[in-house]
């Protein structure tokens, strides 16, 4: 049993100036079998284990990953949390994780920085007023929180917006999700590796994935680079990466893998106390609890590994930012990177099971995969465990492009992907 | 950022142009005859590769022209450009 983190803990720690901290995970070297291995070990991967411990009562697991945990898409998101998603199936899944977000420093004894500051999606011409207003609808008959605003309410909520109508993309109004907010990345995966250590889990870092042995039509266990490791089930969760772990099984799945940027500015004093997406001109802006703005920009049209971006799309959404915000206009900004984005043609993720057996996948978050950590891994868990998924992700099964049913979110969602 | 050698305008920026995706996937011969795995494989599967990749280009903002390329998507470095229609001169 893990000591629980609390006051008292930081008072006795600081008699011996915290240096005796129990490790929060061990470092193990990978057993020969396990009952099931989640491959990637970000906040998806990682809440997926924790999840299978303490839900489905699998304990016998390992995490493995290539780097370090969080050091992948977990710790260059933008740290966005909300679920005013159009769609009925999409809405269900975003909502699932924002309940979850909501009492999980509780449930982790891990403080994530939760906080809900609100998010607003701001509207730009007509149609982006009629579309916000029709998803604003949307949310509020499955009970998630929505309001549409208008340009004085916009200017009301966050005062330095410009609202000038004389500007080349004038705000004409928006929509505000109160509960909505953000988290500290890092400690989510840290939390969820945390609480499913203490379960048991093995969490094997630098241990990157080499192939899938197959027998027929089920999966054997994996070849890493710490050697063999035999296993029934094999979850993976390798964000931008899941195209070539699905090529070592022999599957083509439906994504491209592109470079999604990011940049932050000199720490600042609060001058933003809420999050403000645009869609139209694909700007978003919210500050870190150090003081930066932290901007996310789009992703680039080609497929690339190389966690690199092409400048343009920077200077993009920096020229969309500084026309909303002239009062950023003396801003530097302090570093910029990419991550991998797996992107699915309908803009919304995988949980799924596949045609191999034991083989399940959870990806093509692509763009927004942050927000839904907890309940990507609360339904990664159920659908591996009972081999059937769970209620809210049976429409994101990998045969919708088989079938054509798609949850088209492209457009729909807050966001442009 | 990258350079790309239009076969019919030369070296210019990356931003100059549009990717197409994967190139070489054959329009099927007899669409009505398709199952619905086959559409499914023609419209959405794509081999998402991380090394070398052949795929299509379109000069958007140049001569408006398509063509082909290989890119090695790991990091991004050109090995070769091709007009459509022409054998990839790389394996």
């Amino acid at each position: 049993m893990k000591n629980k983190y609390s006051i008292f803990s930081l008072i006795k720690n600081a008699f011996s100036y915290h240096e005796n901290w129990e490790k929060a995970w061990k470092d193990p070297e990978p057993k020969k079998e396990y009952d099931a291995v989640i491959v990637g070990g970000g906040g998806h991967g990682l809440a997926t284990a924790y999840y299978l411990a303490k839900k489905h009562n699998m304990k016998n697991i390992a995490v493995v990953e290539k780097g370090w945990i969080g050091g992948g898409n977990t710790g260059r998101n933008t740290t966005i949390i909300r679920s005013n998603y159009l769609w009925d199936a999409s809405a269900g899944l975003y909502d699932h994780a924002l309940k979850i977000w909501e009492g999980l420093s509780q449930e982790l004894n891990y403080n994530v920085m939760f906080s809900q500051r609100g998010v607003m999606n701001l509207a730009h011409n007509l149609q982006d007023v009629r579309d916000l207003k029709r998803r604003t609808h949307a949310n509020r008959l499955n009970g998630i929180d929505a309001v549409y605003l208008n340009t004085e309410e916009v200017k009301k909520f966050c005062p330095i917006i410009n609202t000038s109508q004389d500007i080349r993309y004038p705000v004409l109004g928006g929509t505000l999700q109160r509960r909505a907010g953000t988290a500290r990345h890092d400690a989510v995966a840290w939390g969820y590796a945390r609480g499913a250590d203490e379960m048991g889990v093995d969490i094997i870092q630098n241990c990157e994935v080499k192939g899938i042995k197959r027998n027929g039509d089920t999966v054997e266990g994996i070849e890493t680079t710490k050697g063999f490791i035999k296993t029934k089930k094999i979850g993976v969760v390798a964000a931008g990466h899941s195209s070539v772990i699905a090529n070592m099984a022999g599957l083509k799945l439906p994504l491209e893998s592109k470079p999604l940027q990011a940049l932050v500015s000199e720490p600042v004093k609060p001058i933003i106390d809420t999050v403000v997406m645009s869609n139209a001109v694909h700007a978003y802006v919210s500050q870190s609890d150090k003081g930066e703005l932290v901007i996310g920009a789009g992703t680039d049209d080609y497929v690339s590994y190389s966690q690199k971006g092409s400048h343009d799309i920077v200077e993009g959404t920096l020229n969309a930012i500084l026309e909303l915000y002239p009062i950023f206009s003396r801003m530097r900004m302090l570093r910029q990177w990419g991550g991998i984005v797996d992107i699915c043609p309908d803009a919304s993720p995988i949980i799924s099971k596949t045609s191999i057996k034991g083989l399940y996948f959870n990806c093509g978050w692509g763009t927004g995969g942050f927000k839904a950590t907890p309940g990507s891994g609360d339904l990664f868990a159920h659908t591996i465990a009972n081999d059937e998924p769970h209620k809210l992700n049976a429409a994101f099964n990998i045969n919708r492009f088989v079938s054509g049913d798609l949850v088209d979110e492209h457009g729909a969602a807050a966001v442009a992907h | 950022m990258f350079l790309i050698n239009c076969p019919f305008c030369g070296e210019r920026e990356q931003s100059e142009f549009k990717a197409g995706g994967e190139a070489h996937i054959v329009r099927p011969k007899q669409p009505t005859e398709l199952s619905d795995d086959e559409w499914a494989e023609y419209l959405f599967m794509r081999k998402n590769i991380k090394g070398i990749q052949f795929e299509r280009w379109n000069h958007v903002h140049g001569c408006r022209k398509w063509f082909n390329m290989v890119r090695d998507t790991s990091n991004d470095q050109i090995k070769a450009v091709y007009k459509m229609g022409e054998k990839p001169p790389i394996k």
